[in-house]
């Protein structure tokens, strides 16, 4: 293997991860904003669920069409020098474009761990699930503190998407094949359980990339959906759940 | 005479935590039991496991010679177990009768014997918003009510399904003094018309002046079950709630 | 019957509007006519379950594509079948799957039937992509006769009267819903779902009617489809655009009535129409989500909403 490859490699993955981090800044700071909205508008008038999961599914369709008027229907790629080429060990190859994302997403997963269970505002973020009241009571704005988780979220949930370009083309409508996906995994690893949502996340890939290898990639999009029904038939709570 | 309601080694969990452990607890039809403990004593778990809307592990509740164990709440409501909520949750979107108008379509009319239909439903619904003082706002919404008559709607709503045994729980909390009056006397009224009531409260007044009996839950066990008098001097109770 | 007064009117009006179409003798105006009235369908389609009981459908699509890939199917096994038939049996297929999907769910949250039924969406595409049967991702030609049934003139005639009736007996059970013990409990439901229990309404039960009507007549609205479009493909089939449509008409429209799809349908269709002429088929498009967004925020209770005399 070239030695200067290592170098290169290194810079590009800065590389990578700088832009997806300015990207994904630029969108937790849109999110920010979005919540914001949604709190005048929607959870002070206690009017959530219709109007307010209409609202962000407005959101959704304004943004697919806006992208579609932007960029057309067709698919799109990135080039990059590590798209290409694998990382050959001794039994079986990795290919660097799903390895670039899978480091990245794991590095991010971690961080966003270590962050939420850690420290003061991680902890208050997950307070705020389970009783806003006594958070109140503690002098803490659990308006702010979902505003702040809002926006880490999508900006979570952005770079995740720079992620993907990686991995395969992408078009406009892609982003409603994950909506299902992301669902299963979280029920499947039981909500606000960080284990769980690894194990699901990596049975989920595991299960859905055997599928695509012997059923054909077009079976894919149903394996999430299958996982879904089976756990909410079974076990709702998922398999770390309370 | 058998008891209207018999509840036998009632437990209840939530993950490590026991909210209930073993509860015994039987009410007389007509009688008017009072219900006290300490905040988090599980008073309102007590409460949620008899109406159905939290499910017991252990033990069993009996309701008019029927056990009611795995029953949803609305198939209890219907089996003549009525509550009021601790803050009054009414149907924000329609007017009071209406309100009123949702336990005689399904839970009085429900039981096979005694439906009302057509225009009796309305007057019944009105009937019983002129017996809780609120018949000139029976057009108006929920929105419209101040905290006392919110709570006289939670009540009326509760007495509209025709309940044989009725949960009031804390129907009193932060009202003024002549408030806690009339909620009382309301409550006497609807015990004189056969219900049996259980009144769950942290006002000592008002249960010491409604309670026939008086029955204390201190984290999640019951310690004392008698004459209202005698419980209040129980040296266990006393230590409960004043501490060593 | 109490509701037979409002039906005959209905069918009076619907009788009207038919006429004056066929007087104008203008095959644009059956094909507009159509899309618009189909809208009102599964506006109020959509109403029934997320107007009245509060709870959220996103997978529009994938009842409205079952209703028109069972006519696929159909029309591919036994050609000579009639499209009423065709409009129940797709009617059946989408109401199963509406209660299948809700039994599963409806248990949960509010928030995790509106994300599984866009899940569902997905994979009901995706299990239509794959099936050759009915053209897979390539999608499927349908024949559709050049003179209408019984009325004779253009086959778009007949598919805009269908239509007109399916339209009829969605507004006309939504209503009846409105003043029935029904639709009490739906209400309660929207309201609190613990109180609703308290009160002894079976929320569960009622949940499930909800979501089989309300699936079932999104079924029988996407049943003529393939007979509109005669080439039908999953990209189209599933296009958000019906899921947005139909969920951003009664919302701007007004929830609380029947009469707010209607309202919304009419306005946005019309305006849709208007802008696909005038300007271009990709903002059409854009105007139902842009509306959606402002009407849920700054006039939560839709057009209807406004006028209704505040109690």
């Amino acid at each position: 293997m070239d030695v200067s490859l290592d170098l290169l490699m290194n810079a590009m993955i800065s590389g990578l991860l700088l832009g997806g981090f300015y990207a994904a800044v630029s969108i937790g700071l849109l999110g920010m904003a979005v919540y914001q909205v949604y709190y005048v508008a929607f959870e002070r008038r206690d009017d959530q669920s219709l109007r307010g999961l209409s609202f962000f599914f407005g959101l959704l369709f304004i943004a697919e069409v806006g992208l579609i008027l932007v960029f057309g229907v067709d698919y799109r790629s990135v080039n990059a020098r590590y798209i290409g080429p694998s990382l050959q060990l001794v039994l079986f190859d990795l290919p660097w474009r799903l390895l670039v994302p899978f480091l990245v997403s794991m590095a991010m997963a971690i961080g966003l761990q270590i962050f939420l269970s850690r420290s003061f505002l991680g902890r208050a973020i997950q307070a705020v699930a389970q009783d806003q009241l006594a958070l109140q009571l503690m002098a803490a704005n659990p308006t702010r503190i979902k505003r702040i988780a809002f926006g880490l979220s999508i900006a979570t949930a952005a770079l995740a998407g720079a992620c993907l370009i990686i991995i395969q083309p992408v078009e406009p409508s892609i982003g409603r094949e994950y909506i299902g996906r992301v669902f299963a995994i979280c029920v499947l690893g039981g909500l606000g359980s960080f284990p769980g949502m690894m194990i699901a996340a990596m049975t989920l890939g595991i299960v859905e990339s055997l599928t695509s290898t012997f059923f054909g990639p077009s079976w894919a999009p149903a394996v999430a959906f299958g996982v879904l029904l089976v756990t909410l038939a079974v076990r709702p709570s998922g398999i770390l759940g309370r | 005479m058998t008891a209207l309601l018999h509840v036998e080694g009632l437990g209840k969990r939530f993950g490590g935590f026991v909210a209930l452990d073993g509860i015994e607890l039987e009410v007389q039809g007509g009688e008017r039991l009072g219900l006290i403990g300490p905040n988090g004593s599980g008073k309102s778990t007590l409460v949620n496991c008899i109406c159905g809307t939290l499910q017991n592990e252990t033990g069993s509740v009996r309701f008019a010679d029927q056990a009611l164990d795995g029953l949803s709440a609305h198939e209890r409501t219907r089996r003549g177990l009525a509550r009021s909520f601790q803050l009054p949750r009414p149907f924000a979107s329609l007017s009071l009768a209406e309100n009123l108008r949702i336990p005689i379509l399904y839970a009085v009319n429900a039981r096979g014997t005694g439906a009302i239909a057509g225009p009796a439903i309305n007057a019944r619904c009105r009937d019983l918003l002129g017996e809780v003082g609120l018949a000139e706002k029976a057009d108006r919404l929920p929105r419209d009510l101040t905290q006392i008559e919110m709570r006289k709607l939670e009540l009326a709503r509760a007495m509209a399904a025709q309940p044989k045994l009725l949960i009031a729980d804390e129907a009193m909390a932060g009202l003024l003094h002549a408030e806690v009056d009339e909620i009382i006397a309301l409550l006497i009224r609807l015990n004189g018309q056969g219900v049996t009531v259980i009144m769950i409260e942290h006002i000592m007044r008002a249960v010491m002046e409604f309670s026939q009996r008086l029955a204390v839950l201190v984290a999640g066990k019951k310690i004392a079950d008698g004459a209202p008098k005698d419980v209040v001097r129980d040296a266990e109770v006393v230590r409960a709630y004043l501490g060593e | 019957m109490r509701g037979t007064p409002f039906i005959l009117i209905l069918i009076a009006i619907a009788a009207v509007i038919f006429g004056l179409a066929r007087w104008l003798d203008n095959s644009y105006a059956f094909f507009v006519g159509y899309v618009v009235v189909q809208y009102i369908v599964l506006g109020t389609a959509w109403n029934i379950l997320g107007g009245y009981t509060g709870y959220v459908n996103f997978g529009i699509t994938a009842f409205f594509a079952i209703g028109a890939y069972s006519s696929v199917v159909l029309h591919k096994l036994v050609p000579a079948m009639p499209l009423p038939a065709m409009i129940v049996v797709g009617g059946v297929m989408a109401g199963i799957v509406g209660i299948g999907t809700g039994y599963l769910t409806l248990r949960l949250r509010g928030v995790f039937f509106s994300i599984a039924t866009l899940a569902l969406a997905v994979v009901v595409q995706t299990l239509i992509t794959n099936w050759d049967f009915v053209g897979g991702a390539r999608g499927a030609y349908v024949l559709r006769p050049r003179v209408a049934p019984l009325i004779g003139g253009g086959y778009i005639d007949y598919l805009f009267l269908i239509m007109l009736g399916l339209c009829v007996a969605a507004l006309a059970t939504a209503r009846a819903i409105e003043r029935s013990a029904l639709g009490f409990g739906f209400a309660a439901i929207r309201d609190d779902e613990a109180a609703a229990e308290a009160s002894g309404v079976p929320t569960l039960r009622l949940k499930l009617i909800a979501t089989g009507l309300s699936g079932g007549f999104m079924g029988m609205a996407g049943a003529p489809l393939p007979f509109y479009v005669t080439y039908l493909d999953p990209a189209s089939g599933f296009s958000l655009n019906y899921a947005v449509n139909a969920i951003a008409m009664p919302l701007i429209g007004g929830t609380s009535s029947w009469l707010g799809p209607v309202v919304g349908a009419v306005l946005v269709g019309g305006l849709q129409e208007y802008l696909r002429v005038t300007i271009s088929s990709a903002v059409n498009v854009l105007v139902a989500g842009v509306l959606m967004v402002v009407f849920v925020i700054i006039a939560p209770q839709g057009i209807v909403g406004l006028f209704k005399r505040k109690r």
